[in-house]
């Protein structure tokens, strides 16, 4: 190993120890603040298994509401890791070795929110068992499970596989007993050796490629819940694509928030610079304008076929509330983050430059979150036969418990996140070392 | 129903004909559903004859029907064992557990559709209100609902009774993720809320929005005796719809919104003897009643296949709906009832 690697090794065993430290003050503020919404997200599920889903908004015409849309938002986020490290991975850019270990852990924990957001739409949580004993491959349910859990599965696999070097360098660095005693046990008898890294390294590029159809599936067959049906707007071909799209692009927003907030939080400076947040920024402009050119095609279709059905739902859309919240969208969550992105490319200094993504990267998950909210309930809301002439008025308004539900998963999604960061190095520190001896430390992007 | 096209009447094998007749979605249905030697079997099978294997609840049906005694008819409509001479009682309480093959696979060699006479129709809702009493419905819900249409400037506005269409390919059962919601032979969609876990995908895949969901605690009447025939005594957290009432059907009557419309707006019957009967007692030829006037289905372009036609509202014999010009919008060139979203 060269002084320079041996330098960087050094640095990182101790900036990853001082990030286990759990004794700051602001980490218990913070663990805190997480379980209070956790808890009154619990009393809330309790409240609602107890009285049945009447406490939510929902009605027989609106039918799937915020759960339906946390369910697909989170499932987003998941796509954080496999493009961030699969992807990136399989082509080979050096930029992305520090931020590997942060994006996968952030799809595994974004599926497991998003997954039981079904679970708790469902009227009948008891019954979960029905999906095995009497499940038929007819439902797009059943391929949503089915692509889910091997999704989880694999992103476990690979988050799993990618840390046991990881846990032998910092197995005997380690302070806390149980934390020795952990990675012991994980570690599998993993010594680093040429040999051992070159099966690791053959794992990890096979199990990259795996790992990119498979995502690739989820988010499709995700947008299939919807576009299987015929009702209008979720009919239609496009969204197979333009879901795995919205996915990757609010993944990777969510990945530099976390990137942003773990460099503040654990002072991670030397590992996450402007090396690869500009990267990150162009991919985000690509990543943006996609999405753009997709949702563009989507309303446009819609609304100049001037299908009847079509018609009123682009009434509803760009009318009223929703009509609000989808100008917001494209004003302040799709264009106004890339005019960000693109300022914080060009731009030659550092100065605000991370709060200016953190700016942009927020809004557009704000943005993409109102987006499959806009995709859901507006729909639901356009019937083939308007329900006035029955006299009924369609509306939706999700109740607090809904919000506290969805503040709980959130919550829970970062308290995952924040405890996997106490226990295991939140920076793939083998990586870093590995790519310093073959790229050269200028391309890896880290400071020594 | 009246008696030229009461169940009892088509005997063994009787049917079979009428069925090559317009029994096209039907037959197209069996090769579909696989369920080709089924229908065979079933072709021989009268409705008498299930009776019969709802009475012993054991043995198959071609068994029963070809080993016994083949019921005869009395002048009075009632079924009689030839050999006792005694009445056939028929079946007073029809249940099953749910999951029974007979609930899933429905009555045999029929094809239950429902004709609406939107010229018929005035707008009463006595089909509603007999509906919910006899389905136990909360107030707000209403598995037949009557829709007042607008039209346009051409077109005047006119009633538009919807119950569930029993759509020949369903959307709804088929992304039913456990088989809850099903499609039986005889064309009618029922569910199962003994096994639906209440994901609410057929209500989102409805395009005809004919779905209701219990979102809270239910209060039943009866507790005990639930078939998907009769759809209750219904459960928390569950799907429910329009069943066509085969509980009735089995018992060889119309439907409870077909008895009930006093306009006779409303007919009942079977696609394969091609006869539909309406609350007065008339029986009209199915394909001739279409043919004359004019019967359609609505949204028939989304290819449902619903199983309910509806006769154009052509020289109504009611007043039309009065409609609230302010409070309506027109958007469209057929129904002008879209409100603007604004407070939602």
């Amino acid at each position: 190993m060269s002084d320079l690697a041996k330098k960087v090794e050094h640095q990182s065993i101790i900036d990853m120890n001082e990030s286990f430290r759990m004794d700051g003050k602001g980490f218990k503020l913070w663990v805190g603040f997480l379980l209070v919404i956790i808890l009154v997200a619990m009393a809330a599920y309790i409240y609602q298994l107890t009285s049945g889903l009447r406490v939510t908004g929902m009605g027989n015409y609106v039918s799937w509401g915020m759960y339906m849309t946390n369910f697909v938002f989170f499932i987003g986020i998941s796509h954080a890791g496999t493009l961030i490290s699969a992807i990136l991975r399989v082509t080979g850019a050096p930029w992305r070795r520090p931020i590997t270990r942060m994006a996968e852990a952030i799809t595994l924990f974004a599926l497991m929110i998003g997954a039981p957001m079904v679970m708790i739409d469902m009227g009948r949580p008891d019954r979960v068992w029905h999906v095995f004993a009497y499940g038929r491959l007819n439902s797009p349910i059943l391929w949503d499970i089915l692509s889910i859990t091997t999704y989880v599965s694999g992103s476990l696999m690979y988050l799993y596989v990618a840390l046991i070097p990881d846990l032998a360098i910092f197995v005997d660095k380690v302070k806390a007993p149980w934390q020795r005693k952990l990675f012991q046990k994980l570690s599998l008898g993993y010594k680093n050796t040429p040999e051992q890294e070159k099966i690791l390294n053959k794992a990890l590029g096979a199990m990259c490629i795996v790992i990119i159809p498979v995502a690739i599936s989820v988010h499709t067959v995700v947008s299939w819940i919807f576009s299987m049906t015929l009702r209008p707007g979720w009919h239609s071909t496009i969204f197979g694509p333009y879901f795995v799209v919205g996915a990757i692009f609010s993944g990777t927003a969510a990945i530099i928030t976390a990137m942003i907030v773990f460099r503040w939080a654990y002072g991670l400076k030397k590992y996450l610079t402007m090396v690869h947040f500009k990267a990150l920024g162009k991919l985000m402009i690509a990543l943006n304008a996609l999405y753009i050119y997709f949702t563009v095609s989507e309303y446009l279709t819609i609304w100049y076929g001037r299908h009847e059905v079509d018609h009123r739902l682009m009434e509803v859309i760009t009318s009223g509330i929703y009509g609000k919240m989808w100008f917001f969208m494209w004003a302040f969550c799709l264009f106004l983050p890339l005019a960000l992105t693109v300022w914080f490319v060009m731009k030659k200094t550092e100065k605000y430059s991370l709060t200016i993504m953190m700016v942009a990267t927020i809004l557009i998950n704000i943005g993409m979150y109102i987006k499959r909210y806009l995709i859901i309930v507006p729909t639901m809301m356009t019937t083939y036969i308007p329900a006035e002439a029955a006299g009924v008025k369609i509306s939706y308004m999700p109740t607090v418990i809904e919000w506290s539900i969805t503040f709980g998963g959130l919550a829970m999604f970062m308290l995952l996140y924040t405890m996997f960061s106490k226990i295991f190095p939140i920076i793939s520190v083998f990586e870093i070392i590995e790519g310093i001896h073959q790229e050269g430390i200028e391309k890896v992007g880290v400071e020594a | 129903m009246s008696d030229q096209c009461n169940p009892q009447s088509c005997g063994c094998g009787s049917s079979r004909a009428s069925q090559d007749g317009d029994g096209d979605t039907q037959r197209r249905q069996f090769l579909k559903f696989g369920f080709a030697s089924f229908a065979a079997m079933a072709g021989a099978v009268g409705f008498h004859s299930f009776e019969a294997k709802a009475q012993s609840k054991k043995g198959d049906a071609k068994g029963e029907t070809c080993g016994g005694p083949t019921p005869a008819l009395s002048t009075s409509g009632k079924l009689i064992d030839p050999i006792t001479g005694k009445e056939i009682e028929k079946e007073p309480h029809y249940h099953s557990h749910a999951g029974n093959k007979a609930v899933r696979e429905g009555i045999p060699n029929r094809k239950w559709v429902m004709v609406i006479d939107l010229a018929e129709c005035d707008g009463c809702e006595k089909c509603t209100s007999s509906c919910s009493k006899a389905h136990n419905t909360p107030p707000e819900r209403q598995w037949i609902r009557v829709f007042k249409m607008s039209g346009t400037a051409e077109k005047k506005p006119y009633w538009f009774p919807k119950p569930c269409f029993q759509c020949d390919d369903p959307p709804c059962t088929r992304v039913c993720p456990v088989d809850a919601t099903f499609k039986r032979q005889d064309g009618i969609v029922l569910i199962d809320n003994e096994r639906c876990i209440g994901c609410r995908f057929c209500m989102a895949a409805c395009p005809y929005s004919t779905r209701y969901f219990n979102w809270g605690p239910v209060k039943n009447v009866v507790e005990a005796g639930y078939t998907p025939e009769k759809s209750t005594p219904r459960k928390m957290g569950t799907v429910e719809k329009c069943d066509f009432c085969p509980d009735m059907l089995r018992e060889g009557k119309l439907p409870h919104c077909a008895t009930a419309c006093t306009m006779g707006a409303i007919m009942f019957g079977d696609a394969n003897e091609d006869a539909v009967t309406d609350a007065k007692g008339r029986t009209y030829r199915l394909s001739k009643l279409l043919a004359e006037k004019g019967g359609y289905r609505y949204l028939e372009e989304l290819g449902t296949k619903p199983s309910v036609y509806y006769l154009p509202a052509k020289n109504p014999t009611y007043d039309p709906p009065k409609i609230d010009e302010s409070e309506i919008k027109e958007v469209a060139m057929n129904f002008g009832f879209a409100k603007e979203n604004s407070n939602v």
